[in-house]
């Protein structure tokens, strides 16, 4: 095969195309179980949301639809930049891929930031569930299962990003080492640990921030290459995953019910 | 798992329309959201995520340019996500039907 990726193929793949597919049906496999887990949300939302109508309403007018909205915007132009990222690490253009990483990690924390904003104004408002929750209304207790679904289903979606911040805060350090040290053509499991860190990420965080930081230290010793693209892609998946599940979450949390009352 | 050989990717200009497209749904959705429509509030809403989701799969995600394989297994699971929704909901909306689990 006259391809100059041939020393990144994995010796059981017959070549680099093979490879790349086989790592992004990994990472769908994988994402659909992330899709079943939020599923899972969204599935018990919609039951109480049917048992308790009104009571859902009511609470979904404590949201603010303008940051929702916002932050709607935010997490769609980080995905821009996400593709846009792995656009140019398909071009090879290494510099411009540092840029767009940099600008999703950015446009994430504005998210994140946004997020907290909304959060602190529930607590002061009283309405965490379980923290002195205070709702006027004789609608409370249904109220604070809105409360508790929101929170559970906003904060898991935060915490993805997060995850995700982690990931692109590698690759942006790793492949702003590479410029700094120019192409070095050497061979690395690099996406098999790749796989390893997205799975046990999601689950074990601690354990992840651990493995990332030994993975940063293989990126700084040139372990991995910027030739080879597949874990820009793997992380791109992720992140558009994440900005999917919001997709649904805005208008399911913010925006049903907001003509009534 | 050998692709079927063609490995095209989006332009630049699919991403940006694709971007556009995005937040003109996201506007479209917030303006709706505030129209009285009856019934049909909650099918908008979720039309409108239905066909940004697709969006961000099919383009941002490359869905519509890996290969089969890929696209089978993402069907597939979300064929199951309609089963695990339309099952367990139709189980509580018709709970009240029957006196003995009404409630």
């Amino acid at each position: 095969l006259a391809d100059t990726t041939t020393a990144y193929v994995a010796h059981h793949f017959d070549d680099a195309a093979q490879q790349r597919d086989a790592a992004s049906l990994g990472m769908w496999v994988f994402l659909v179980t992330e899709v079943m887990f939020f599923g899972g949300l969204f599935t018990a939302y919609v039951v109480y949301r049917a048992a308790f109508p009104d009571a859902f309403a009511h609470a979904s007018h404590h949201l603010n639809i303008l940051l929702g909205t916002i932050n709607t915007g935010v997490l769609i132009g980080s995905s821009l930049t996400m593709a846009l990222a792995v656009h140019a690490s398909q071009l090879g253009k290494r510099s411009t891929l540092v840029t767009f990483l940099l600008l999703t990690m950015t446009l994430g924390g504005v998210f994140l930031g946004i997020k907290a904003v909304e959060y602190a104004d529930k607590f002061h408002h009283h309405l965490v569930p379980g923290l002195h929750f205070a709702f006027a209304g004789s609608d409370a207790h249904q109220a604070q299962i809105f409360f508790s679904l929101y929170f559970a289903m906003t904060g898991l979606h935060a915490l993805h990003m997060v995850i995700g911040l982690g990931f692109l805060a590698v690759k942006a350090y790793e492949y702003s080492g590479e410029i700094a040290h120019g192409f070095t053509p050497s061979a690395g499991p690099f996406w098999s640990f790749y796989y390893g860190l997205t799975g046990l990420h999601a689950l074990h965080m601690v354990i992840g921030i651990g493995l990332l930081s030994w993975l940063i230290a293989r990126a700084r010793r040139g372990d991995f290459t910027a030739r080879y693209n597949t874990p820009v892609e793997m992380v791109g998946l992720y992140w558009h995953f994440v900005d999917i599940v919001w997709i649904f979450l805005f208008p399911l949390l913010y925006l049903l019910g907001r003509h009534t009352l | 798992v050998s692709g079927d050989g063609s490995h095209r990717h989006p332009t630049l200009a699919a991403y940006f329309g694709v971007f556009a497209t995005l937040m003109a749904l996201t506007a479209l959705t917030v303006w709706a959201a505030f129209q009285h429509l009856g019934i049909w509030n909650t099918p908008v809403a979720l039309t409108i995520a239905v066909t940004k989701a697709l969006l961000v799969a099919l383009i941002f995600m490359h869905l519509r340019y890996s290969p089969r394989l890929t696209a089978i297994v993402v069907v597939a699971a979300f064929g199951w996500l309609a089963i695990l929704i339309v099952i367990t909901v139709s189980d509580y909306l018709t709970r009240a039907w029957l006196p003995i689990y009404a409630r």
